[in-house]
């Protein structure tokens, strides 16, 4: 019997796996983009296990819209990527300090 | 389709089943997406677990969006993920320098953050949580259509605001990337409508030539 926090415990565990990743390639942008994708779609999956279990479509509206904007967010990320690329022929996040923020 | 009752405790294990090979092959898969050595091969076990998602939400009837996601994640966003990894020319074995330094602090993190979620979830007062499935729809009903419906009516503007968000992406993707090369010869397509007759033809005022008669020629002697 599958219950609601089969789902919840699953998308947790993608979640925290998710930060690790954050953590371990800190200097690599493709995997951190990758990492936050694998985010998104833990919280997605949260949302779709609360509609289904309390019978509400609002939640997924909600990852309708999540998925649209992460669509827009990594064609942007990936795009300035590129632009970052050709700039500086590196991809290492170490590099990008040439604001000296 | 036809509901046979002996058929009912066997659906339950087989969707237990089911919810088990596909949870494991999700976080199996993005255990290797963060620990990859090859950019190529995360983003190719990103998809993997993006499909298996996209079954566990089948699995919650939520139809519609396990395909929309295989179709704009698997189908458009990897691919792009898979287009940048493979055009540009990064060394990666530099950028895995130090990998294993930082693990004790993302584990630790990773496991905080963890526990304190599933303590969340398994406390004893929060009885939503072990609730059971409210089962399949009833015959008849489409996710699709039920979730078009709610779209067009009451997150109407909701909608138009994320069809302006896929605008402003596209035409920022297409600004930040496009550059002018100094060394191609293109058209400049603005330049080409701006111009004015002015700047083509020019009309220089200058006196009238007579028609002077020819100065005549003596006729060769014979």
């Amino acid at each position: 019997m599958i219950t609601l926090s089969h789902y919840l415990g699953l998308s947790a565990i993608i979640f925290a796996i998710s930060i690790a990743g954050i953590f371990l390639n800190r200097k690599n942008i493709i995997i951190l983009l990758m990492c936050i994708e694998l985010m998104l779609l833990a919280v997605n999956m949260n949302f779709i296990a609360f509609s289904h279990y309390l019978n509400d479509l609002s939640g997924q509206v909600f990852v309708f819209f999540i998925l649209t904007v992460a669509a827009a967010e990594s064609a942007i990320g990936l795009a300035i990527l590129v632009v970052l690329f050709r700039n500086l022929k590196s991809i290492n996040v170490d590099d990008i300090g040439t604001l000296k923020g | 389709m036809i509901a046979l009752p002996e058929l009912k405790p066997n659906k339950m294990t087989f969707q237990a089943i089911v919810f088990y090979v596909f949870a494991s092959t999700l976080i199996i898969s993005a255990l290797v997406v963060i620990t990859a050595r090859n950019p190529v091969h995360a983003a190719l076990f990103l998809v993997l677990s993006f499909c298996s998602a996209a079954a566990l939400w089948l699995l919650l009837y939520a139809e519609f969006l396990a395909l929309t996601l295989i179709l704009v994640y698997v189908g458009a966003v990897m691919v792009l993920f898979l287009f940048v990894v493979m055009m540009l020319d990064i060394n990666f074995d530099k950028l895995r320098e130090g990998f294993w330094r930082y693990l004790p602090v993302a584990a630790t993190v990773a496991i905080l953050m963890l526990a304190q979620m599933l303590l969340l979830l398994f406390d004893r007062s929060m009885r939503l949580v072990s609730a059971a499935s409210p089962g399949a729809p009833a015959p008849g009903v489409s996710n699709t259509k039920e979730l078009g419906r709610v779209l067009y009516t009451d997150y109407l503007l909701t909608f138009e605001l994320a069809a302006v968000i896929l605008l402003v992406a596209i035409v920022a993707a297409i600004a930040l990337t496009l550059r002018g090369r100094k060394e191609v010869k293109t058209q400049n397509v603005g330049e080409q409508v701006r111009v004015k007759s002015s700047d083509r033809l020019k009309i220089i005022s200058m006196a009238a030539e007579k028609d002077e008669p020819p100065a005549p020629v003596s006729p060769p002697a014979a």
